[in-house]
Protein backbone atom coordinates (compact mmCIF):
# COMPACT_ATOMS: atom_id res chain seq x y z
CA UNK A 1 0.00 0.00 0.00
CA UNK A 2 2.86 2.45 0.31
CA UNK A 3 2.33 3.43 -3.02
CA UNK A 4 -0.99 4.77 -1.87
CA UNK A 5 0.07 6.47 0.72
CA UNK A 6 2.78 8.53 -1.72
CA UNK A 7 -0.48 9.36 -3.80
CA UNK A 8 -0.62 13.56 -2.99
CA UNK A 9 -4.57 13.89 -2.61
CA UNK A 10 -5.31 16.91 -4.35
CA UNK A 11 -6.12 18.96 -1.13
CA UNK A 12 -3.54 17.79 0.71
CA UNK A 13 -2.67 18.97 4.14
CA UNK A 14 0.36 21.18 4.21
CA UNK A 15 2.91 19.94 6.32
CA UNK A 16 2.59 19.16 10.23
CA UNK A 17 4.16 22.23 11.28
CA UNK A 18 1.63 24.58 8.83
CA UNK A 19 -1.41 23.34 10.84
CA UNK A 20 -1.42 25.59 12.97
CA UNK A 21 -0.51 28.55 11.26
CA UNK A 22 -3.12 27.76 8.69
CA UNK A 23 -5.76 27.62 11.36
CA UNK A 24 -4.83 30.75 13.48
CA UNK A 25 -4.67 32.54 10.04
CA UNK A 26 -8.29 31.87 9.78
CA UNK A 27 -9.61 32.09 13.28
CA UNK A 28 -9.98 28.84 13.74
CA UNK A 29 -10.60 27.79 17.52
CA UNK A 30 -9.33 24.87 19.44
CA UNK A 31 -12.08 22.10 19.63
CA UNK A 32 -12.92 20.98 22.74
CA UNK A 33 -11.36 23.98 24.42
CA UNK A 34 -12.26 25.24 28.05
CA UNK A 35 -13.88 28.26 27.72
CA UNK A 36 -12.81 31.21 29.49
CA UNK A 37 -14.69 31.59 32.86
CA UNK A 38 -17.10 34.58 32.20
CA UNK A 39 -18.12 32.46 28.84
CA UNK A 40 -18.40 29.41 30.61
CA UNK A 41 -20.90 31.31 32.80
CA UNK A 42 -22.62 32.65 30.13
CA UNK A 43 -23.22 28.99 28.37
CA UNK A 44 -24.34 27.27 31.37
CA UNK A 45 -27.22 30.35 31.86
CA UNK A 46 -27.91 29.94 28.17
CA UNK A 47 -28.73 26.18 28.65
CA UNK A 48 -30.39 27.23 31.82
CA UNK A 49 -34.08 25.29 30.29
CA UNK A 50 -31.93 22.25 29.39
CA UNK A 51 -30.65 21.95 33.47
CA UNK A 52 -33.76 22.67 35.08
CA UNK A 53 -35.69 20.36 31.82
CA UNK A 54 -33.31 17.87 32.71
CA UNK A 55 -33.74 17.22 36.20
CA UNK A 56 -37.79 17.35 36.13
CA UNK A 57 -37.61 14.44 33.72
CA UNK A 58 -35.19 12.59 36.08
CA UNK A 59 -37.45 13.05 38.89
CA UNK A 60 -40.79 11.90 37.01
CA UNK A 61 -38.55 9.15 35.41
CA UNK A 62 -37.83 7.81 38.64
CA UNK A 63 -41.43 7.06 39.47
CA UNK A 64 -42.94 6.59 36.39
CA UNK A 65 -43.09 2.56 36.72
CA UNK A 66 -44.53 2.50 39.89
CA UNK A 67 -48.42 1.95 40.28
CA UNK A 68 -48.90 4.53 43.00
CA UNK A 69 -46.59 6.83 40.77
CA UNK A 70 -45.54 9.91 41.97
CA UNK A 71 -47.15 9.75 45.26
CA UNK A 72 -44.05 7.63 46.27
CA UNK A 73 -42.57 11.36 45.80
CA UNK A 74 -44.36 12.16 49.39
CA UNK A 75 -44.51 8.52 50.47
CA UNK A 76 -40.61 7.77 50.58
CA UNK A 77 -39.36 10.91 53.37
CA UNK A 78 -42.29 9.86 55.18
CA UNK A 79 -41.82 6.19 55.72
CA UNK A 80 -38.13 7.15 56.17
CA UNK A 81 -39.11 9.37 59.19
CA UNK A 82 -40.72 6.52 60.26
CA UNK A 83 -38.41 4.33 60.26
CA UNK A 84 -35.94 6.56 62.28
CA UNK A 85 -38.52 7.35 64.70
CA UNK A 86 -38.73 3.77 65.36
CA UNK A 87 -35.18 3.01 65.73
CA UNK A 88 -34.27 6.52 67.43
CA UNK A 89 -37.47 7.07 69.17
CA UNK A 90 -38.78 3.78 70.08
CA UNK A 91 -36.14 1.57 70.50
CA UNK A 92 -33.20 3.66 71.70
CA UNK A 93 -35.24 6.18 73.47
CA UNK A 94 -32.99 9.41 72.41
CA UNK A 95 -36.38 11.35 72.61
CA UNK A 96 -36.45 12.04 76.29
CA UNK A 97 -33.02 14.65 75.75
CA UNK A 98 -35.09 16.53 73.12
CA UNK A 99 -38.58 18.25 73.03
CA UNK A 100 -40.65 17.94 70.06
CA UNK A 101 -38.44 14.81 69.20
CA UNK A 102 -40.36 14.26 66.01
CA UNK A 103 -40.18 17.02 64.38
CA UNK A 104 -36.70 17.36 65.41
CA UNK A 105 -36.00 14.00 63.95
CA UNK A 106 -38.01 14.16 60.59
CA UNK A 107 -35.96 17.94 60.22
CA UNK A 108 -32.73 16.50 60.75
CA UNK A 109 -33.23 13.50 58.26
CA UNK A 110 -34.70 15.21 55.31
CA UNK A 111 -32.56 18.35 55.64
CA UNK A 112 -29.36 15.48 55.82
CA UNK A 113 -31.14 13.61 52.88
CA UNK A 114 -30.94 16.42 50.70
CA UNK A 115 -27.18 17.17 51.05
CA UNK A 116 -26.20 13.34 51.06
CA UNK A 117 -28.46 12.22 48.27
CA UNK A 118 -26.69 15.74 46.15
CA UNK A 119 -23.42 14.33 46.89
CA UNK A 120 -23.85 11.27 45.44
CA UNK A 121 -25.33 12.33 42.58
CA UNK A 122 -22.93 15.11 41.92
CA UNK A 123 -20.15 12.23 42.58
CA UNK A 124 -21.72 10.20 39.58
CA UNK A 125 -22.89 12.94 37.57
CA UNK A 126 -19.86 12.50 34.86
CA UNK A 127 -18.88 9.16 35.47
CA UNK A 128 -22.66 7.92 35.31
CA UNK A 129 -23.39 10.24 32.37
CA UNK A 130 -20.55 9.72 29.85
CA UNK A 131 -22.89 8.42 26.94
CA UNK A 132 -24.25 12.04 27.64
CA UNK A 133 -21.13 13.91 27.89
CA UNK A 134 -19.57 12.15 24.95
CA UNK A 135 -22.67 12.88 22.58
CA UNK A 136 -23.43 16.42 23.37
CA UNK A 137 -22.08 19.53 23.56
CA UNK A 138 -22.76 22.05 26.71
CA UNK A 139 -21.01 22.64 29.67
CA UNK A 140 -20.07 19.82 31.77
CA UNK A 141 -21.04 22.08 35.12
CA UNK A 142 -24.77 21.44 33.65
CA UNK A 143 -25.13 17.88 34.92
CA UNK A 144 -23.86 18.08 38.80
CA UNK A 145 -26.29 21.03 39.11
CA UNK A 146 -29.08 19.60 37.34
CA UNK A 147 -28.37 16.24 39.69
CA UNK A 148 -28.76 19.03 42.87
CA UNK A 149 -31.89 20.43 41.31
CA UNK A 150 -33.21 17.20 41.10
CA UNK A 151 -32.32 16.67 44.75
CA UNK A 152 -33.96 20.49 45.83
CA UNK A 153 -37.43 19.67 43.95
CA UNK A 154 -37.39 15.93 45.84
CA UNK A 155 -36.61 17.76 49.21
CA UNK A 156 -39.46 19.88 48.27
CA UNK A 157 -41.73 16.82 47.95
CA UNK A 158 -40.64 16.53 51.20
CA UNK A 159 -41.53 19.44 53.11
CA UNK A 160 -44.71 19.42 52.01
CA UNK A 161 -45.13 16.22 54.33
CA UNK A 162 -42.70 17.75 56.98
CA UNK A 163 -45.47 21.02 57.26
CA UNK A 164 -48.18 17.69 57.80
CA UNK A 165 -46.17 16.04 60.34
CA UNK A 166 -45.61 19.59 62.05
CA UNK A 167 -49.12 20.24 62.30
CA UNK A 168 -50.15 16.90 63.77
CA UNK A 169 -47.33 17.04 66.68
CA UNK A 170 -48.77 20.35 67.59
CA UNK A 171 -46.04 22.66 66.31
CA UNK A 172 -47.49 26.09 65.93
CA UNK A 173 -47.35 28.36 62.25
CA UNK A 174 -45.00 31.29 62.79
CA UNK A 175 -43.24 34.17 61.08
CA UNK A 176 -39.93 32.28 61.98
CA UNK A 177 -41.19 29.55 59.28
CA UNK A 178 -39.90 32.08 56.20
CA UNK A 179 -36.11 31.86 57.64
CA UNK A 180 -36.54 28.60 56.32
CA UNK A 181 -36.39 30.22 52.28
CA UNK A 182 -32.82 31.69 52.97
CA UNK A 183 -31.70 28.82 54.63
CA UNK A 184 -32.83 26.67 52.04
CA UNK A 185 -31.37 28.87 49.21
CA UNK A 186 -27.88 28.49 51.29
CA UNK A 187 -28.07 25.10 51.73
CA UNK A 188 -29.38 24.46 47.81
CA UNK A 189 -25.83 26.92 46.72
CA UNK A 190 -23.65 24.44 49.46
CA UNK A 191 -24.87 21.33 47.55
CA UNK A 192 -24.62 22.26 44.12
CA UNK A 193 -20.55 23.21 44.80
CA UNK A 194 -19.87 20.07 46.79
CA UNK A 195 -21.65 18.44 44.21
CA UNK A 196 -19.52 20.07 41.55
CA UNK A 197 -16.41 18.94 43.43
CA UNK A 198 -17.28 15.26 43.53
CA UNK A 199 -18.09 14.88 40.01
CA UNK A 200 -14.59 16.16 39.02
CA UNK A 201 -13.14 14.01 41.57
CA UNK A 202 -15.53 11.06 40.32
CA UNK A 203 -14.92 11.56 36.83
CA UNK A 204 -11.42 10.96 37.37
CA UNK A 205 -11.52 8.19 39.78
CA UNK A 206 -14.89 6.81 39.73
CA UNK A 207 -14.01 4.66 42.93
CA UNK A 208 -14.84 7.91 44.89
CA UNK A 209 -18.56 6.37 44.65
CA UNK A 210 -17.91 3.01 46.39
CA UNK A 211 -16.39 5.18 49.52
CA UNK A 212 -18.76 7.93 49.88
CA UNK A 213 -21.52 6.28 51.40
CA UNK A 214 -19.19 5.20 54.39
CA UNK A 215 -17.50 8.98 54.54
CA UNK A 216 -21.56 10.34 54.32
CA UNK A 217 -22.52 8.09 56.64
CA UNK A 218 -20.32 8.91 59.12
CA UNK A 219 -20.76 12.67 58.36
CA UNK A 220 -24.29 12.32 59.18
CA UNK A 221 -23.58 10.74 63.07
CA UNK A 222 -21.44 13.48 63.74
CA UNK A 223 -23.84 16.37 62.25
CA UNK A 224 -26.73 15.77 64.75
CA UNK A 225 -29.18 14.16 62.80
CA UNK A 226 -30.63 12.17 65.10
CA UNK A 227 -29.91 13.97 68.30
CA UNK A 228 -28.86 17.44 69.79
CA UNK A 229 -25.13 17.85 69.24
CA UNK A 230 -25.64 20.43 72.93
CA UNK A 231 -26.94 17.45 74.53
CA UNK A 232 -24.75 14.64 73.82
CA UNK A 233 -21.96 16.89 75.13
CA UNK A 234 -22.90 17.27 78.23
CA UNK A 235 -22.60 13.42 78.60
CA UNK A 236 -19.31 13.89 77.68
CA UNK A 237 -17.50 16.33 79.88
CA UNK A 238 -14.26 15.17 79.23
CA UNK A 239 -14.29 16.22 75.61
CA UNK A 240 -11.82 18.72 74.70
CA UNK A 241 -13.92 22.23 74.20
CA UNK A 242 -13.39 22.53 70.68
CA UNK A 243 -15.32 19.73 70.11
CA UNK A 244 -18.94 20.69 70.13
CA UNK A 245 -18.23 24.25 68.36
CA UNK A 246 -16.20 22.79 65.61
CA UNK A 247 -19.49 20.05 65.21
CA UNK A 248 -21.71 22.76 65.50
CA UNK A 249 -20.12 24.42 62.31
CA UNK A 250 -20.10 22.09 60.08
CA UNK A 251 -22.12 22.62 57.32
CA UNK A 252 -24.43 20.01 57.52
CA UNK A 253 -25.52 20.65 60.98
CA UNK A 254 -25.39 24.74 60.59
CA UNK A 255 -27.82 24.20 57.75
CA UNK A 256 -29.85 21.38 60.14
CA UNK A 257 -30.25 23.56 63.05
CA UNK A 258 -31.13 26.56 60.90
CA UNK A 259 -34.38 24.95 59.26
CA UNK A 260 -35.35 23.59 63.06
CA UNK A 261 -34.91 26.67 64.10
CA UNK A 262 -36.59 28.33 61.65
CA UNK A 263 -39.73 25.68 62.02
CA UNK A 264 -39.67 24.14 65.46
CA UNK A 265 -40.96 26.54 68.19
CA UNK A 266 -39.22 25.04 71.19
CA UNK A 267 -35.61 24.80 68.98
CA UNK A 268 -34.04 27.86 70.34
CA UNK A 269 -31.69 30.49 69.15
CA UNK A 270 -28.85 29.40 72.28
CA UNK A 271 -29.20 26.19 70.75
CA UNK A 272 -27.12 27.51 67.36
CA UNK A 273 -23.60 28.38 67.30
CA UNK A 274 -22.87 32.18 67.07
CA UNK A 275 -22.88 33.88 64.00
CA UNK A 276 -24.55 31.50 62.43
CA UNK A 277 -25.98 33.12 59.48
CA UNK A 278 -22.97 34.25 58.79
CA UNK A 279 -21.56 30.60 59.02
CA UNK A 280 -24.22 29.73 56.72
CA UNK A 281 -23.54 32.04 53.66
CA UNK A 282 -19.74 31.44 53.96
CA UNK A 283 -20.57 27.84 53.52
CA UNK A 284 -22.48 28.12 50.62
CA UNK A 285 -20.08 30.68 49.04
CA UNK A 286 -17.01 29.01 49.80
CA UNK A 287 -18.42 25.64 48.57
CA UNK A 288 -20.63 27.45 45.17
CA UNK A 289 -18.05 29.34 43.88
CA UNK A 290 -14.91 27.24 44.65
CA UNK A 291 -16.86 23.86 43.82
CA UNK A 292 -17.43 25.81 40.38
CA UNK A 293 -14.34 27.41 39.26
CA UNK A 294 -12.46 23.49 40.80
CA UNK A 295 -14.91 22.09 38.25
CA UNK A 296 -14.80 24.27 35.27
CA UNK A 297 -11.04 23.72 35.50
CA UNK A 298 -11.33 20.24 34.48
CA UNK A 299 -13.70 21.37 31.81
CA UNK A 300 -11.87 20.15 28.75
CA UNK A 301 -11.02 16.21 30.67
CA UNK A 302 -14.63 15.17 30.71
CA UNK A 303 -15.58 12.01 28.72
CA UNK A 304 -11.87 10.69 28.74
CA UNK A 305 -11.46 7.16 30.17
CA UNK B 1 -0.26 25.89 -1.58
CA UNK B 2 -0.74 29.68 -0.91
CA UNK B 3 -3.47 29.76 -3.87
CA UNK B 4 -5.34 26.70 -2.11
CA UNK B 5 -5.43 28.31 1.02
CA UNK B 6 -6.62 31.99 -0.60
CA UNK B 7 -9.43 30.70 -2.66
CA UNK B 8 -10.96 27.77 0.25
CA UNK B 9 -11.70 28.83 3.80
CA UNK B 10 -10.85 25.94 5.91
CA UNK B 11 -13.60 25.10 8.86
CA UNK B 12 -11.31 21.82 10.66
CA UNK B 13 -8.11 21.52 10.42
CA UNK B 14 -6.91 18.12 12.28
CA UNK B 15 -2.73 18.51 13.55
CA UNK B 16 -1.21 15.32 14.40
CA UNK B 17 -3.87 14.02 16.26
CA UNK B 18 -3.29 10.48 18.64
CA UNK B 19 -6.87 9.55 20.73
CA UNK B 20 -6.08 7.05 23.75
CA UNK B 21 -9.01 5.23 25.86
CA UNK B 22 -7.99 4.49 28.86
CA UNK B 23 -9.89 1.12 30.13
CA UNK B 24 -9.20 0.43 34.20
CA UNK B 25 -9.41 -3.52 35.29
CA UNK B 26 -8.62 -5.33 32.55
CA UNK B 27 -5.31 -7.09 34.77
CA UNK B 28 -3.56 -9.15 32.44
CA UNK B 29 -5.20 -12.80 33.25
CA UNK B 30 -4.29 -12.31 37.16
CA UNK B 31 -7.58 -12.10 39.91
CA UNK B 32 -9.32 -8.59 39.35
CA UNK B 33 -8.84 -7.85 43.31
CA UNK B 34 -5.09 -8.95 43.45
CA UNK B 35 -4.31 -7.18 40.54
CA UNK B 36 -6.43 -3.85 41.08
CA UNK B 37 -4.21 -4.12 44.87
CA UNK B 38 -1.56 -4.97 42.49
CA UNK B 39 -2.20 -1.66 40.82
CA UNK B 40 -2.59 0.82 43.71
CA UNK B 41 0.54 -0.61 45.42
CA UNK B 42 2.71 0.26 42.11
CA UNK B 43 1.17 3.50 41.66
CA UNK B 44 3.52 5.66 39.13
CA UNK B 45 5.09 2.12 37.67
CA UNK B 46 4.24 1.32 33.91
CA UNK B 47 0.59 1.69 33.24
CA UNK B 48 0.43 -1.34 31.84
CA UNK B 49 1.99 -3.38 34.38
CA UNK B 50 -0.80 -1.80 36.77
CA UNK B 51 -3.62 -3.51 34.46
CA UNK B 52 -4.71 -0.28 32.82
CA UNK B 53 -5.50 -0.82 29.11
CA UNK B 54 -4.31 1.61 26.47
CA UNK B 55 -6.47 1.31 23.06
CA UNK B 56 -4.60 3.72 20.61
CA UNK B 57 -8.19 4.44 18.64
CA UNK B 58 -6.84 6.84 16.32
CA UNK B 59 -2.77 7.64 15.18
CA UNK B 60 -1.18 10.81 13.98
CA UNK B 61 -4.29 11.63 11.56
CA UNK B 62 -3.53 14.87 9.96
CA UNK B 63 -6.22 17.00 6.95
CA UNK B 64 -7.52 20.03 6.69
CA UNK B 65 -11.56 20.05 5.64
CA UNK B 66 -12.71 23.21 3.60
CA UNK B 67 -16.17 25.15 3.76
CA UNK B 68 -18.58 23.28 1.65
CA UNK B 69 -16.81 19.68 1.37
CA UNK B 70 -18.70 16.61 1.79
CA UNK B 71 -16.33 13.99 3.30
CA UNK B 72 -16.44 10.52 3.86
CA UNK B 73 -15.04 8.39 6.58
CA UNK B 74 -14.51 4.77 5.64
CA UNK B 75 -12.91 1.96 6.91
CA UNK B 76 -13.78 -1.23 8.53
CA UNK B 77 -15.46 -1.91 11.98
CA UNK B 78 -12.91 -0.07 14.57
CA UNK B 79 -10.90 1.27 12.53
CA UNK B 80 -11.62 4.56 14.81
CA UNK B 81 -14.03 6.95 12.57
CA UNK B 82 -16.91 7.39 15.12
CA UNK B 83 -13.66 7.68 17.78
CA UNK B 84 -12.00 10.79 15.02
CA UNK B 85 -15.62 12.27 14.55
CA UNK B 86 -16.53 12.65 18.49
CA UNK B 87 -12.47 14.11 18.86
CA UNK B 88 -13.80 16.62 16.12
CA UNK B 89 -16.74 17.76 17.85
CA UNK B 90 -14.80 18.61 20.69
CA UNK B 91 -16.53 15.40 22.92
CA UNK B 92 -13.31 13.53 23.13
CA UNK B 93 -10.05 14.96 24.16
CA UNK B 94 -7.04 14.21 22.00
CA UNK B 95 -3.78 12.62 23.75
CA UNK B 96 -1.18 14.74 21.05
CA UNK B 97 -1.75 17.20 18.73
CA UNK B 98 -4.78 19.78 17.95
CA UNK B 99 -8.19 20.24 16.58
CA UNK B 100 -8.91 23.53 15.18
CA UNK B 101 -12.76 24.03 14.05
CA UNK B 102 -14.74 27.21 12.73
CA UNK B 103 -17.76 27.19 15.72
CA UNK B 104 -18.91 24.57 16.98
CA UNK B 105 -19.18 21.40 15.39
CA UNK B 106 -22.26 19.20 16.17
CA UNK B 107 -22.52 15.29 16.42
CA UNK B 108 -26.03 14.56 14.73
CA UNK B 109 -27.61 12.56 17.38
CA UNK B 110 -29.46 12.87 20.90
CA UNK B 111 -29.95 9.37 21.88
CA UNK B 112 -27.67 9.84 25.05
CA UNK B 113 -30.31 12.65 26.74
CA UNK B 114 -33.37 10.74 26.14
CA UNK B 115 -35.14 9.17 28.65
CA UNK B 116 -36.93 5.30 27.97
CA UNK B 117 -39.67 6.30 31.32
CA UNK B 118 -40.98 9.65 29.62
CA UNK B 119 -43.11 10.08 27.25
CA UNK B 120 -42.17 10.92 23.53
CA UNK B 121 -43.44 14.45 23.85
CA UNK B 122 -41.41 15.39 26.89
CA UNK B 123 -38.45 13.33 25.25
CA UNK B 124 -38.48 15.91 21.98
CA UNK B 125 -38.27 18.78 24.79
CA UNK B 126 -35.69 17.57 26.41
CA UNK B 127 -33.36 16.93 23.05
CA UNK B 128 -34.50 19.81 21.48
CA UNK B 129 -33.00 21.57 24.73
CA UNK B 130 -29.99 19.39 25.04
CA UNK B 131 -29.05 19.82 21.66
CA UNK B 132 -28.72 23.46 22.65
CA UNK B 133 -32.71 25.13 20.62
CA UNK B 134 -33.86 27.56 22.81
CA UNK B 135 -37.35 26.55 24.55
CA UNK B 136 -39.48 28.61 21.68
CA UNK B 137 -37.07 26.51 19.03
CA UNK B 138 -38.44 23.89 20.23
CA UNK B 139 -42.23 24.69 20.68
CA UNK B 140 -41.74 25.82 17.05
CA UNK B 141 -40.66 22.43 15.80
CA UNK B 142 -42.07 20.00 18.20
CA UNK B 143 -45.16 19.29 15.23
CA UNK B 144 -42.87 19.12 12.82
CA UNK B 145 -40.37 16.55 14.38
CA UNK B 146 -43.50 14.33 15.56
CA UNK B 147 -44.67 14.69 11.67
CA UNK B 148 -41.57 13.46 10.56
CA UNK B 149 -41.15 10.72 13.07
CA UNK B 150 -44.52 9.48 12.07
CA UNK B 151 -44.78 8.15 15.48
CA UNK B 152 -48.44 9.16 15.52
CA UNK B 153 -49.60 7.04 12.03
CA UNK B 154 -50.66 4.79 14.55
CA UNK B 155 -52.45 5.99 16.74
CA UNK B 156 -51.88 8.57 20.07
CA UNK B 157 -47.96 6.99 20.45
CA UNK B 158 -46.30 10.52 21.30
CA UNK B 159 -47.93 10.52 24.96
CA UNK B 160 -46.92 7.05 25.98
CA UNK B 161 -43.68 6.32 27.49
CA UNK B 162 -40.72 5.55 25.08
CA UNK B 163 -40.08 2.50 26.62
CA UNK B 164 -43.43 1.34 25.44
CA UNK B 165 -42.15 1.74 21.49
CA UNK B 166 -40.73 -0.48 18.84
CA UNK B 167 -37.49 -0.18 18.70
CA UNK B 168 -38.29 1.27 14.84
CA UNK B 169 -40.29 3.46 16.53
CA UNK B 170 -37.79 4.31 18.97
CA UNK B 171 -34.96 5.36 16.38
CA UNK B 172 -37.20 7.19 14.17
CA UNK B 173 -37.92 9.69 16.72
CA UNK B 174 -34.19 9.78 17.79
CA UNK B 175 -33.20 10.27 14.41
CA UNK B 176 -35.87 12.81 14.30
CA UNK B 177 -35.30 15.20 17.27
CA UNK B 178 -31.53 14.88 16.27
CA UNK B 179 -32.08 15.95 13.02
CA UNK B 180 -34.12 19.04 13.67
CA UNK B 181 -31.25 21.84 14.34
CA UNK B 182 -29.34 23.15 11.44
CA UNK B 183 -25.31 22.87 12.29
CA UNK B 184 -22.36 24.55 10.51
CA UNK B 185 -20.67 21.68 10.71
CA UNK B 186 -22.86 18.30 11.03
CA UNK B 187 -21.10 15.48 11.43
CA UNK B 188 -23.20 12.22 10.64
CA UNK B 189 -22.90 8.51 12.02
CA UNK B 190 -25.01 7.22 9.18
CA UNK B 191 -26.04 4.08 11.33
CA UNK B 192 -28.49 6.71 12.46
CA UNK B 193 -30.28 6.61 9.45
CA UNK B 194 -32.60 3.56 10.39
CA UNK B 195 -36.44 2.48 10.30
CA UNK B 196 -38.42 0.90 7.24
CA UNK B 197 -37.64 1.73 3.89
CA UNK B 198 -40.39 4.96 3.93
CA UNK B 199 -38.72 6.33 6.86
CA UNK B 200 -34.87 5.41 5.46
CA UNK B 201 -36.12 7.65 2.08
CA UNK B 202 -37.26 10.36 4.19
CA UNK B 203 -34.58 10.36 6.48
CA UNK B 204 -32.19 10.53 3.32
CA UNK B 205 -34.14 13.32 2.46
CA UNK B 206 -33.85 15.38 5.03
CA UNK B 207 -29.77 14.76 5.75
CA UNK B 208 -29.26 16.15 1.98
CA UNK B 209 -31.15 19.03 3.84
CA UNK B 210 -29.17 19.21 6.42
CA UNK B 211 -26.33 19.19 4.16
CA UNK B 212 -27.16 22.14 1.86
CA UNK B 213 -27.44 24.26 5.03
CA UNK B 214 -23.80 23.04 6.96
CA UNK B 215 -20.71 24.33 5.51
CA UNK B 216 -18.50 20.78 5.93
CA UNK B 217 -20.21 17.81 6.14
CA UNK B 218 -18.45 14.80 7.53
CA UNK B 219 -20.26 11.37 7.04
CA UNK B 220 -19.89 8.15 8.50
CA UNK B 221 -20.83 5.22 6.63
CA UNK B 222 -20.48 1.45 5.85
CA UNK B 223 -22.71 1.93 2.55
CA UNK B 224 -20.14 3.01 -0.44
CA UNK B 225 -23.19 4.15 -2.56
CA UNK B 226 -24.10 6.95 -0.29
CA UNK B 227 -20.40 7.98 0.43
CA UNK B 228 -20.07 7.94 -3.56
CA UNK B 229 -23.70 10.01 -3.78
CA UNK B 230 -23.07 12.56 -1.16
CA UNK B 231 -19.29 12.31 -0.61
CA UNK B 232 -16.85 14.64 -2.85
CA UNK B 233 -13.67 13.36 -0.90
CA UNK B 234 -13.31 10.43 1.63
CA UNK B 235 -10.59 10.01 4.17
CA UNK B 236 -10.00 6.18 4.50
CA UNK B 237 -8.78 5.28 8.02
CA UNK B 238 -7.21 1.73 9.22
CA UNK B 239 -6.59 0.80 12.21
CA UNK B 240 -6.87 4.66 13.32
CA UNK B 241 -4.40 5.69 10.93
CA UNK B 242 -5.22 7.76 7.68
CA UNK B 243 -4.85 5.28 5.11
CA UNK B 244 -5.78 7.83 2.37
CA UNK B 245 -7.15 11.10 1.85
CA UNK B 246 -8.72 11.43 -1.66
CA UNK B 247 -10.96 12.03 -4.46
CA UNK B 248 -14.40 9.42 -3.64
CA UNK B 249 -13.50 7.61 -6.79
CA UNK B 250 -9.74 6.75 -6.28
CA UNK B 251 -10.24 6.34 -2.37
CA UNK B 252 -13.66 3.98 -2.96
CA UNK B 253 -11.77 2.06 -5.50
CA UNK B 254 -8.66 1.01 -3.60
CA UNK B 255 -10.99 0.70 -0.37
CA UNK B 256 -12.99 -2.06 -2.50
CA UNK B 257 -10.02 -3.96 -3.22
CA UNK B 258 -8.63 -4.04 -0.01
CA UNK B 259 -12.13 -5.49 1.65
CA UNK B 260 -12.53 -7.35 -1.49
CA UNK B 261 -15.08 -6.70 -4.45
CA UNK B 262 -16.76 -3.49 -4.80
CA UNK B 263 -19.33 -3.12 -2.67
CA UNK B 264 -20.35 -6.06 -1.53
CA UNK B 265 -20.74 -4.22 2.02
CA UNK B 266 -24.45 -3.30 2.65
CA UNK B 267 -24.94 -0.76 5.61
CA UNK B 268 -24.04 -2.77 8.58
CA UNK B 269 -26.58 -2.31 11.09
CA UNK B 270 -24.77 -0.52 14.49
CA UNK B 271 -25.58 -0.15 18.32
CA UNK B 272 -26.39 2.97 19.38
CA UNK B 273 -24.13 4.27 22.46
Amino acid sequence: MSQVLDTPPPTAPPADDDLSALAARHGLTVSGARPSLPDYVRQLWARRHFITAFSTAKLTAQYSQAKLGQVWQVMTPLLNAAVYYFIFGVLLGTKRNVPDYVPFLVTGVFIWTFTQSSIMAGTRAISGNLGLVRALHFPRAALPISFALQQLQQLLFSMAALVVILLCFGVPIAASWLLAVPALVLQSVFNAGVSMIMARMGAKTPDIAQLMPFVLRTWMYVSGVMWSIDKLAKGHHDWPSWVVPVLQANPAAIYIDLMRYSLIDSFHGSQLPHHVWAIAVGWALVAGIGGFIYFWKAEETYGRG
Amino acid sequence: MADIENDQIPTVVVDGVDIVYRVNGTGAGKGSATAALNRMLRRGQVEKAAGVRKVHAVKNVSFVAYKGEAIGLIGTNGSGKSTLLKAVAGLLPVENGRIYTDGQPSLLGVNAALMNDLTGERNVHLGGLAMGMSREQVRDRYQEIVDFSGINEKGDFITLPMRTYSSGMAARLRFSIAAAKDHDVLLIDEALATGDRSFQKRSEQRIRELRKHAGTVFLVSHSNKSIRDTCDRVLWLERGELRMDGPTDEVLAAYEDFTGGPDKAKPQPKVAA
